[in-house]
């Protein structure tokens, strides 16, 4: 079967940077920066992402540019003991795309909320109430949310049509389009926020230094955290799409372009998310601190409140929830595609067929996440996930490159070998002594503080059923397809 | 807005928005290293 590639440099690089570039870019990064010393968040910021987004990036561009092969295969070929970690990254990536798509269809149920601003006035009692029918046992699934079903499926529909048609023809096509797109609208949205009354209130509150923060070890942690999240990096996303890189291609410039732009992004996020902030809270006549909230509060609540405020409130609406939908999809697609490359690449199967088999299991196994208990099986299975399991594999997967194998020399002469510029020591020793140790001190701080309190106050057995367990079943099924048959062509 | 969030913000900017522009720069420069 002959190897996939990309058409064009910029078509690899768009397809990179829709990975990275996300839902955490836009809800994750501004909150994180907020509560953790507004400005001077950027000095750990930028020292996390020289140190170690941008080093595991170059590394993970240089592995699969050098094997060209899906992760697992990638691994097994530099030991075979070793494919483990590849598989491992490939049950997560599953797993996290199980989730992500529920997430997707909420944004394009608001999308059309937006036309009419269905949400009302109390958005928060709109979004739990009546569109997610929240109950209110954790661990029950209580029959499925119609108004999240269809939406999933249509994600799904969108999300297979791409990915089936491949890379050059599917997903590079699709990423040329989605994210000049995605830029555009979200242009757009900053342009109007920070033109906004009470904008720069929002602006100065993000942007305002807190010098004492810059001692404190979380606040260096919060940043290191937020490089390491949206830079889809350690999933097998970066690995997989390098695979399909031409032997000619410059891995190190590569990995700055589609690092830099994931960071442009962010910051163009920040300065719009608190734009506005800042209007809705001098509109609402209340301190920003009461405002301002990450995640799905502040996508799904926050936000919708602030549309009603806006002039033309359903052209902004659409436009910044289809944003998220344009930005998810992307990222979705490359999740997807992490499962995929891999089963093709071991058990040589058609690529048509593995494309409708893994995303039709995925997509089933996500409806459990649109039923009325979902948004708690959500938020657990995503923190788990999120900040125990990628925490483990991450660290596996550096440390055994850089301290027990020490396979970095190796790499480090392939990317200059392929690259205008050259890398040296500070990525090496960047990868050998600082993320492992980094990575290691968050997941310590994870396990202590999950195994002294329950997250959120859930019940013990609703966390060890979907929490603690998540880790065992990543484990057993990474296993399992190591063990599965191999088939591996000789190239 | 205060000096200093000014200073931040205008950094900020620069850095990630200059990081990127240099980047693209280079790549477009030195095209001849193909994809």
């Amino acid at each position: 079967m002959e190897k996939q590639q990309w058409g064009t440099r910029s078509g690899f690089i768009l397809a990179a940077v829709g990975s990275a570039v996300g839902l955490g870019n836009i809800w994750r990064f501004p909150y994180t920066a907020y509560d953790n010393g507004g400005g001077t968040f950027l000095i750990p910021y930028l020292f996390a992402l020289l140190t170690t987004g941008l080093s595991i990036l170059i590394l993970e561009f240089a592995l699969g540019h050098r094997h060209r092969r899906s992760a697992p295969m990638t691994f097994h070929l530099i030991h075979k003991n070793i494919e483990f970690i590849g598989w491992w990254q490939v049950v997560i990536a599953f797993i996290v795309s199980t989730y992500y798509s529920v997430i997707l269809a909420w944004s394009l149920s608001y999308t059309f909320f937006s036309l009419h601003q269905l949400w009302g006035n109390d958005t928060e009692s709109f979004l739990f109430n009546q569109y997610l029918q929240v109950g209110t046992e954790p661990g029950t699934l209580g029959g499925l949310v119609p108004g999240v079903a269809y939406p999933l499926i249509i994600i799904w529909i969108i999300v297979l049509a791409i990915s089936i048609k491949g890379i050059k023809k599917g997903i590079e096509k699709i990423n040329r389009i989605f994210i000049p797109a995605l830029v555009i609208m979200f242009s757009i949205i900053v342009l109007r926020a920070i033109t906004l009354e009470g904008a720069i209130l929002g602006l100065e509150s993000f942007f305002t230094p807190d010098w004492r923060s810059i001692l404190h070890t979380k606040v260096w942690m919060a940043a290191y955290g937020q490089v390491f999240f949206s830079l889809s990096i350690c999933m097998g996303v970066m690995i997989t799409y390098s695979s399909y890189l031409p032997k000619k291609s410059d891995t190190t410039n590569n990995a700055f372009i589609t690092a830099f732009s994931n960071s442009s992004f962010e910051m163009l996020a920040g300065i719009g998310v608190f734009s506005a902030l800042g209007f809705m809270s001098s509109k609402m006549e209340v301190s920003l601190d009461e405002v301002v909230t990450g995640g799905v509060g502040l996508a799904f609540v926050i936000f919708p409140k602030i549309i009603n405020e806006l002039p033309f409130p359903s052209l902004f609406g659409v436009l910044f929830f289809l944003s998220l939908v344009v930005a998810g999809i992307t990222s979705l697609i490359s999740l997807l595609e992490v499962s995929v490359s891999a089963i093709c690449d071991k058990f040589q199967f058609n690529r048509k067929k593995i494309v409708l088999c893994i995303g039709g299991s995925a997509g089933a196994i996500s409806l459990i996440f649109a039923t009325r208990g979902g948004l708690m099986l959500l938020d657990v299975v995503d923190y788990f996930t999120n900040n125990i399991v990628l925490l483990i594999v991450g660290l596996l997967e550096i440390g055994v490159l850089s301290i027990v194998i020490r396979r970095l020399d190796v790499y480090k002469k392939h990317a200059n070998l392929s690259s205008d510029m050259k890398i040296g020591y500070v990525w090496k020793y960047s990868l050998l002594l600082i993320t492992p140790f980094v990575l290691a001190y968050m997941l310590f701080q994870g396990l202590l503080e999950n195994l002294t309190n329950n997250y959120e106050g859930y019940p013990t057995q609703f966390l060890l059923l979907f929490g603690w367990n998540i880790i065992l079943i990543t484990i057993v099924l990474a296993f399992i397809l190591m063990w599965s048959k191999k088939k591996i062509t000789k190239s | 807005m205060s000096t200093s969030a000014i200073i931040f913000m205008i950094l900020g900017i620069l850095i990630t928005w200059g990081g990127l522009v240099f980047s693209i720069l280079n790549a477009v420069h030195k095209s001849n290293k193909g994809t």
